[in-house]
């Protein structure tokens, strides 16, 4: 563990990121047309649970679509460059709680869209704090389990096809328990009854950083 | 004889308690009672039973709350059907009564009207000696399940087998990434592969059982989701594979994924049926029984420990087969292509 390390190396993603606004614009876009699509397949009206549904699927894609540039944008060259510089623990951590902080973000986005385009009559019975708690969370979760699965696609030199079928089986479990929880305080459950899904969710999400740090070095070698 | 005794044993286990599984017969039963309902006058009951021999004299009587009920008149029409004419008295103590036939009994089989303080006067019939039958080896006999119950000694053992094979698969993997050997990698590949061979096996036995029993070739189960999950883990883990073609980048790649996916795969399985705990019809999940419970004594369980035993050693079997296989062709295209 080393904070100057991942403190400086997470200067240099938000950096690159500045210098590269069309990446985030792209990623905005792709849940805007995704919200859309929502809206113009359903026309409002839904039930709690399928406005629910609809909600996680766009921001599962939109987390694929997102996170599978994590690790692409780095050319042979930069990458055998940042190897001599920093410790790849350091690396991944970094990248871990960007790409964190990156999904909070994007998925607190997308439920504004969702809400303005597909409507917020689902939200209205809704424990407000647990819901976003859960957004926010579900995010978050994407982004630990998806940072080294984009590393794995990335080094095996195919993009978001091969992220997708490896990141998905791994992320399902996830994405049921987030489901879950969300849905739950969409009917305004209490915190004490909804409680355990988020221990669960704060416990995979930690066994997954956990094993991420554990595993990424390999990743390195070359 | 020395390190291959193994192959035999699981070999035996398996055909001995395959065969055991599809001849021994189930318990007897009483499956239907008709009509369902009892009120004070005269009633015709027809019984059905399976598995059993019913015969003319048979001892039949219904018991409310501990007071009999006798016959006026019982007809066997065959093995395992009979009509019994009751006069049912009025005044029965408790709202179920249960009907016996011989050796088999159906608790709670009708509903009873006009109810009261009890019966005067309990008649003389009532439950015979007890029987006790030593060769009386057979599986138990339960509602839903029926003769589906003998699934349990083909059905569960794939998925024990698949996770023994998933697990020889994960330690391949870690020692691969230690120690940078592909032997370790083609050990943790041909695991894999046999492993999702038993999933295969899980599946269709799984599904077939469910169409049988609830209705559904596939349902929204924590069981299921987790069958799911592992299924499309390993296929995903073999398409990884596919897409890399130089050998020692190929084997760290997979060996990640592999370690990964895997300690996730088994805390979804852990902690997921904890989560929703309600979301079960499998037995032993969702507050529904364990197969234990069905299984009072033991029949089943003598048949199922040596099905798991030997289909875990046939896995294996398949396993180490396939891996001397994979290193016999790699040694000739070694020796073809110095």
């Amino acid at each position: 563990m080393k904070p100057r390390e991942i403190a400086a190396l997470l200067r240099m993603e938000v950096l690159l990121d500045l210098r590269q606004k069309h990446a985030w614009g792209g990623m905005l876009l792709y849940v805007v047309s995704a919200v859309y699509v929502c809206f113009l397949a359903v026309k409002g009206g839904l039930g709690t649970a399928t406005w629910n549904a609809l909600f996680w699927i766009i921001l599962l894609f939109a987390a694929f679509n997102a996170l599978a540039r994590s690790f692409q944008r780095e050319d042979t060259g930069r990458q055998l460059y940042l190897y001599t510089l920093a410790d790849p623990r350091s690396v991944v951590l970094a990248r871990t709680l960007y790409n964190a902080a990156t999904m909070t973000v994007l998925s607190l986005l997308s439920l504004l869209f969702f809400a303005l385009f597909v409507g917020s009559e689902a939200m209205e019975q809704a424990d407000l704090p647990q819901f976003l708690g859960a957004v926010v969370l579900g995010g978050i979760g994407f982004a630990t389990v998806l940072t080294l699965i984009s590393a794995i696609a990335a080094r095996a030199g195919n993009g978001l096809g091969l992220m997708a079928i490896l990141g998905f089986p791994i992320v399902l479990p996830m994405l049921i328990a987030v489901m879950r929880a969300s849905k739950l305080a969409l009917d305004g459950v209490a915190f004490s009854v909804n409680g355990k899904y988020f221990l669960g969710l704060a416990l995979l999400d930690l066994i997954t950083v956990l094993l991420a740090w554990m595993l990424f070095p390999y990743l390195w070698r070359d | 004889m020395k390190h291959w005794w193994w192959k035999i044993l699981a070999v035996v286990l398996v055909l001995a308690a395959s065969i055991t599984a599809l001849k021994v017969p189930l318990k007897p039963a009483l499956v239907h009672v008709s009509p369902d309902r009892i009120a004070p006058g005269p009633v015709t009951l027809e019984i059905t039973g399976y598995n059993t021999a019913f015969k003319d004299g048979e001892r039949v009587f219904l018991m409310n709350d501990g007071q009999y009920v006798c016959p006026s008149g019982v007809e066997v029409v065959n093995d395992h059907f009979l009509r019994a004419r009751f006069e049912v008295p009025a005044g029965l103590k408790a709202n179920l009564t249960d009907v016996y036939a011989g050796r088999v009994h159906m608790n709670g089989a009708l509903f009873t009207e006009g109810l009261g303080k009890g019966i005067v006067a309990p008649q003389g019939c009532g439950p015979g000696p007890k029987f006790i039958d030593l060769f009386d080896f057979a599986f138990p006999n339960r509602n839903i399940l029926y003769e589906t119950i003998r699934n349990l000694n083909f059905h569960v053992p794939m998925w024990f087998t698949m996770m023994v094979l998933f697990g020889i698969s994960v330690v391949a993997s870690i020692r691969a990434l230690g120690s940078n050997d592909l032997r370790h990698d083609m050990a943790a590949d041909l695991s894999a592969r046999t492993g999702l061979v038993f999933c295969t096996l899980g599946l269709i036995t799984g599904s077939i059982w469910a169409r049988a029993t609830w209705g559904a070739w596939w349902t929204n189960d924590v069981k299921l989701n987790g069958a799911a999950v592992s299924a499309l883990i390993y296929l995903a883990y073999l398409v990884l594979r596919g897409s890399v073609p130089e050998p020692g980048k190929r084997a760290r790649l997979a060996a990640i994924y592999n370690v990964f996916a895997f300690v996730l795969l088994i805390l979804f399985i852990w902690i997921l049926p904890r989560l929703n705990a309600v979301d079960s019809l499998h037995p032993g999940n969702g507050g529904n029984p364990a197969f234990s419970n069905y299984d009072l004594d033991s029949t089943l369980r003598v048949v199922f420990y040596p099905a798991v035993l030997g289909w875990i050693g046939i896995g294996v079997w398949m396993y180490t087969l396939r891996l001397r296989l994979a290193r016999l062709q790699h040694h000739l295209d070694d020796a073809n292509h110095p």
